[in-house]
């Protein structure tokens, strides 16, 4: 894990007002989990086994591409685990003794490039994000072949989408009158396309993805990573 | 200072059984295994722990055996929650005589900071719910977020009082299973009292 150091910024989208929003240290896993180590984790925790989870913790597409219960088959070993549900993501970073990072706190490490902690205006950086979204299966490439950014953390962008804990917290088909902020300028469609409609759309695509979620689906281009509290050391109860 | 120890100390131990659970163990099914196993669509599958407005702790599946029709609310909010409280109460009005003892009315707070098992009395009592078939849960903020997960559920805190949500009332049959939703305020119940009616005979 590395640390990530306190700071503000304003989310693209779910923020209800311009303010910025103070995102607190916390530490993030460098790369999204492997099929290596969460086969680890089945390993200890059968009930989280294709074969063995329940329904309520996940669809019937959970980890569709493993071979069985012990085995994820032909895939790179060093690829990112995905097709896993959000209860199997969560239950795998508590067994870590860590846990999901929040939307907030992912989109905070997810603006920075390799310099800049928020390079979200940058043209290229919005760039090679949207040119990933056109690209297809890059979930079978290993972890960490994408650039490191600002914190030292991979992959953030250019192989798979995240769960975050609070994916549940998006509200775009209406139903919060507060929440809606700007979507409709991106359904009506600016004539011109600058920086900033690429950064808004970059990120629109992550929100609406997370919204379109629920807990229990698992998708191949959906995988996760864990965070978890600053460890406080030197503690006097 | 005392009770600070005290917290922390259940904190601490808290910690430990949460971890220890990590490695499952070959353990056969729970000691009594009278009843027949939780299906793999139940609820009572969730171990977070819950309080009432009694500040009794219970966990999901001391819920057993009855019809439960929860909505996820706060007792601060002032748009939309009293409505769905309102739409609570016709449901409650509409429930068969003969089989209304099986079945729950649960409001769970989406806001456990603010909403304590006192406060929730206090809600409870100035709405006079403060009987059955009413009961008023909370937990942390993870079970109400994992909760929430499994109702489908969407909530974010958009400030320090007030929050956005889903209005969607659920039915559970006696084992803990999503039968039925209603979403929306206002919306015709016609449904949802046929199925909670037509569970709670099966009981």
């Amino acid at each position: 894990m590395v640390s990530i150091k306190e700071g503000s910024f304003i989310p693209l989208y779910g923020a209800t007002s311009q303010k910025p929003l103070l995102v607190k240290s916390f530490d993030m896993d460098i790369y999204p989990i492997t099929n290596a180590e969460f086969l680890d984790f089945i390993k200890k925790n059968p009930s989280y086994s294709k074969s063995k989870i329940k329904g309520i913790f996940a669809d019937k597409s959970y980890l569709t591409y493993w071979a069985s219960d012990f085995d994820f088959g032909k895939v790179n070993p060093k690829s990112p685990v995905t097709s896993v549900s959000w209860f199997a993501a969560k239950k795998y970073c508590e067994c870590q003794g860590k846990r999901l990072p929040t939307m907030d706190e992912w989109e905070y490490v997810a603006m920075a490039d390799e310099k800049k902690i928020d390079a979200r205006t940058k043209k290229e950086f919005n760039a090679y994000i949207l040119s990933w979204y056109e690209k297809s299966r890059m979930y079978e490439k290993e972890i960490g072949q994408t650039f490191k950014n600002y914190w030292g953390v991979y992959d953030m962008h250019g192989l798979v989408w995240e769960w975050t804990a609070d994916f549940n917290s998006i509200f775009l088909s209406g139903e919060s009158r507060k929440d809606k902020g700007n979507d409709k300028n991106l359904f009506c469609g600016g004539a011109s396309v600058n920086a900033s409609d690429l950064m808004d759309y970059a990120a629109f695509m992550r929100y609406a993805f997370r919204g379109s979620l629920k807990a229990q689906y698992s998708t191949r281009n959906l995988g996760f990573r864990c965070a978890s509290d600053v460890k406080v050391q030197n503690v006097n109860f | 200072m005392y009770f600070k120890m005290k917290k922390i100390i259940i904190a601490v131990l808290f910690l430990a059984v949460s971890f220890s659970s990590c490695k499952e163990s070959d353990k056969k099914s729970d000691a009594a295994a009278t009843k027949k196993e939780i299906s793999d669509l139940s609820i009572y599958n969730l171990p977070s722990k819950w309080t009432t407005q009694d500040g009794k702790d219970i966990e999901l599946k001391n819920l057993r055996g009855n019809v439960l029709v929860m909505v996820m609310i706060y007792t601060s909010c002032k748009a939309a929650c009293p409505r769905l409280v309102a739409d609570m109460r016709n449901i409650e009005k509409k429930l068969d005589a003969s089989t209304k003892r099986n079945v729950k009315l649960i409001l769970v707070s989406i806001d456990p900071e603010t909403d304590t098992p006192e406060r929730l009395k206090t809600f409870a009592i100035d709405n006079q719910m403060n009987h059955a078939p009413w009961i008023f849960l909370r937990s942390s903020e993870e079970n109400t977020r994992e909760f929430a997960a499994v109702l489908a559920v969407n909530y974010k805190k958009i400030t320090p009082i007030d929050f956005s949500h889903s209005n969607i009332i659920s039915v559970f049959n006696s084992e803990g299973e999503l039968t039925y939703q209603q979403e929306g305020l206002g919306v015709n119940n016609d449904k949802a009292i046929e199925v909670i009616n037509q569970q709670a005979r099966k009981i």
